[in-house]
């Protein structure tokens, strides 16, 4: 009897489970979750139909995962899960992988990395996600390293420094696989770093080719930085990007300029700081960029995921990128040429009062020494976290902080490695990045909102208000159903035409990542981390 | 049956030689060990050897040290180093030197390198585990073979030379939890054979023989089993003793990708 249980041998050429083919095809199989978007386009739309408007209250509760130990005060759960073929991998922070049972959340295996005691982080020692391509998962380490591990037993295959921690290089984002490669970049921008962004073999993680998003001496845009302030300048990748098979454009937002608040030192536009890039994945170099807010002297950066979508403008078809700034102003941009199409305030905002005919902001607002009262405040009218587009409804749902203000503050600051480099700072109302476990404030100072915009004109079609702010992402089906959540610790199901609430489950922390669905033998589940835990839901 | 009560008691002997230090209100877990295991191969392998006795005078494995009597004069040391000595003071914490403490008190209770065969080669070794020897047909090399088995890559830093010598000769004496089979047939007759990857009451997870991560129900099974027996062949008479030697040479060369 034993005897017919002898292994049978693996093939080292064993077939690679997730070749780029399914990445590149991710829409037709909806039943996985294969990228941090979901899909390459951004849009985090799901064809799952399984869970609609009419049964979104039979969801319960399946399964909880508990982080192994609470998360450090200053870490949220912040990664988008994956999931392919049954087994869902997850980032607890700051980088402890965990694949299990998408049916029954038992633990496959974990991988505990141990950071670099050296790390720097200005906001929280987090991890936004995994890619995965063949055999292998790949993740940033809050030390500055991108790692691959084996998606079958979690081993490390390959490691390799993106920057050094010691001078403030982090790896927050979850990479984007792009063909052969992984694309990321560091954190660090409110430390000082000179950003970057590089694509890594998946084979080897040797470096293939790297985007100054600081442009050096002799680089085009480097005439927009004065003095020698682009050695510090900033421009850190916190998200993901896209990708456009069609036009083989890989898409990235970039982070604010350093010092943050303090533009003096650093007169000029401050290329690409705050800013949409178009990249050829093949070798790296700038097709087009699109600067949302040039000089940025309030930390907005361009943290969000393009998001492509293929619209009907003004009577032809046109390929677009959507992408609502934490500025406060949502564009429409041609994503083949980054083109200005349209823009127009998503929240209160008073730092300008206005939009030229090429989407540069009339400035009426400057942080200043003696402080400035600026709408919206430094987190912005939105952040990381990720918007959702449904082809089916038109509507582009935002997760939005409405009504928010800082007084930004300027001052001189040197450089010194490993310490902030911020020029300043911004006070207000609302806990920026550590929600308390008690909200006090009037409605009037600040509320958070789920808003569906029509990309079209930019109307807010409808709102979903929430009393507390929320550092959600948003994710919508195709049988328009929208989920989201908020600091309070509230999980929701809303209609995707109406904004109606349709189901809410207390999940007991806030929510500060973006939800996965996904179907094992039929049945669909909807997944989001919450506090030091991963929730699972479905159907009874 | 006699070697397995020879096991049994140098089990009990390991367990019962660790220190109160790390012993109080807690025992001693194969883990703990393990995470001693963990510090010592990161940190101390180097100056020391995968058997402690690579400094000349020095034998950690001894279980007896010269200028420690107590378990928390052996924290001092790992701590505070030895002043005019090449042993430099280190920064871990107290858990860290205590679980470092485990580990050493365990070293004197484990098996040693009888193995008397010719000096091996390990060059020679790489290519014997690459071509005749087959080994990556089910472990992995960094980026190379695959996962049926044990993932060699840090196998120098993990394993003792004995421990390597057995796994070559004996592969059944010993194997560890991580690495455990397990065999299932399901109600239809499917047979599913893998590594144990984690269990509980009512569920078994797997990684199956083709790579593939199972979750199985046990109200699906017929039967489980949890085999005593590796699927890894005796190398015993599959080598030469050169070969042997050269093999084993390579594979404690290997410390990891860090």
């Amino acid at each position: 009897m034993r005897c017919t249980f002898l292994f049978l041998i693996i093939a080292a050429t064993a077939a690679a489970q997730t070749p780029f083919d399914r990445i590149l095809n991710a829409d037709k199989d909806p039943a996985n979750w294969l990228t941090y978007s979901g899909t390459l386009d951004g849009q985090r739309y799901s064809r799952l139909t399984q869970i609609t408007p009419a049964n979104v209250k039979d969801l319960e509760l399946k399964w909880v995962l508990q982080s192994r130990a609470p998360a450090e005060p200053n870490s949220k759960y912040e990664a988008t899960s994956l999931v392919n073929d049954g087994v869902l991998y997850t980032v607890q922070p700051p980088n402890v992988v965990v694949a299990l049972d998408a049916v029954n959340g038992k633990i496959f295996w974990t991988y505990a990395y141990n950071p670099s005691p050296a790390a720097r982080l200005c906001c929280g020692r987090v991890n936004r996600g995994l890619a995965i391509l063949g055999n292998s998962l790949f993740m940033g380490t809050i030390d500055g390293n991108l790692i691959a591990l084996d998606a079958r037993d979690g081993h490390m295959i390959w490691s390799t420094q993106v920057g050094r921690p010691e001078a403030s290089y982090s790896v927050t984002v979850a990479p984007l696989v792009v063909k052969g490669l992984v694309i990321a970049g560091p954190a660090g921008g409110e430390l000082g770093i000179s950003g970057f962004l590089a694509a890594y073999s998946a084979e080897t993680g040797k470096e293939l080719w790297r985007f100054n998003t600081i442009p050096k001496p002799g680089e085009a845009g480097h005439e927009s930085w004065e003095n020698d302030a682009w050695k510090h300048g900033g421009g850190s990748v916190w998200t993901t990007g896209s990708y456009d098979p069609a036009l083989n454009l890989l898409y990235w937002g970039i982070g604010n300029a350093s010092p943050d608040w303090n533009g003096d030192v650093r007169p000029g536009d401050n290329l690409y700081t705050s800013s949409v890039i178009a990249l050829d994945p093949d070798t790296g170099k700038l097709k087009w960029h699109f600067q949302f807010t040039p000089h940025d002297e309030f930390d907005f950066d361009a943290t969000q995921i393009p998001v492509l979508a293929d619209l009907t403008w003004q009577g032809k078809p046109r390929k677009v990128m959507l992408f609502a700034n934490r500025n406060g102003f949502f564009y429409v941009l041609d994503r083949q040429t980054g083109e200005f199409l349209l823009g127009k305030p998503f929240v209160k905002v008073t730092w300008a009062d206005g939009l030229d005919a090429k989407g540069r902001p009339n400035r009426v607002g400057h942080s200043t020494p003696e402080g400035s009262l600026i709408y919206p405040e430094n987190q912005g009218g939105t952040n990381w976290y990720n918007p959702a587009y449904s082809p089916r409804t038109g509507l582009f749902y935002v997760p939005s902080w409405m009504d928010t203000h800082s007084i930004n503050t300027s001052r001189v600051e040197t450089y010194k490695e490993g310490a902030p480099f911020n020029g300043g700072s911004a006070t207000h109302e609302l806990p920026a990045l550590r929600p308390g476990p008690t909200n006090k404030r009037l409605p009037e100072l600040a509320w958070g909102a789920i808003q569906a915009l029509d990309p079209k004109t930019g109307a807010v079609k409808w709102q979903f208000k929430m009393m507390d702010v929320t550092d959600s992402g948003v994710l919508v089906t195709a049988s328009d159903v929208v989920f989201a959540g908020g600091r309070e610790g509230y999980f929701y199901a809303l209609d995707a035409r109406t904004g109606a609430p349709l189901w809410k489950a207390m999940v007991g922390g806030a929510v500060s990542a973006g939800p996965t669905t996904y179907a094992v033998d039929g049945k669909q589940y909807i997944s989001i981390p919450a506090g030091n835990a991963i929730f699972t839901f479905g159907l009874r | 049956m006699a070697l397995k009560r020879l096991q049994y008691c140098l089990s009990v002997l390991v367990l019962a030689a660790l220190p109160a230090v790390a012993q109080e209100g807690h025992g001693i877990t194969p883990a703990d060990i393990q995470r001693g295991l963990f510090t010592y191969a990161s940190f101390c392998i180097n100056c020391h050897g995968p058997d402690g006795d690579q400094i000349s005078g020095v034998n950690l494995a001894s279980g007896r040290f010269r200028r420690a009597q107590s378990d928390n004069d052996l924290v001092q040391i790992i701590q505070k180093g030895i002043p005019g000595t090449a042993m430099p003071p280190g920064a871990y914490t107290d858990e860290q030197a205590n679980f470092l403490v485990v580990y050493l008190r365990s070293m004197a209770g484990s098996a040693k390198s009888k193995r008397t065969g010719p000096a091996g080669d390990a060059g020679r070794g790489k290519a014997v585990v690459e071509t005749k020897g087959q080994c990556l047909n089910c472990h992995r090399i960094g980026s190379q073979g695959t996962v049926a088995g044990p993932d060699l890559t840090a196998i120098g830093s993990t394993r003792r030379l004995a421990e390597i010598e057995t796994a070559l000769l004996d592969p059944s004496a010993e194997i560890r939890p991580e690495n455990r089979p397990v065999r299932a047939v399901a109600k239809d007759g499917t047979k599913i054979a893998g590594t144990l990857m984690n269990q509980d009451t009512y569920t078994i997870q797997m990684l199956d023989s083709k790579g593939k991560l199972r979750s199985l129900y046990k109200s699906n099974l017929r039967e489980y089993e949890f085999l005593k027996t590796s699927p890894m062949p005796n190398f015993k008479d599959k080598l030469s003793e050169q070969e042997l030697s050269d093999v084993i040479s390579y594979l404690v060369t290997l410390k990891g990708l860090r």
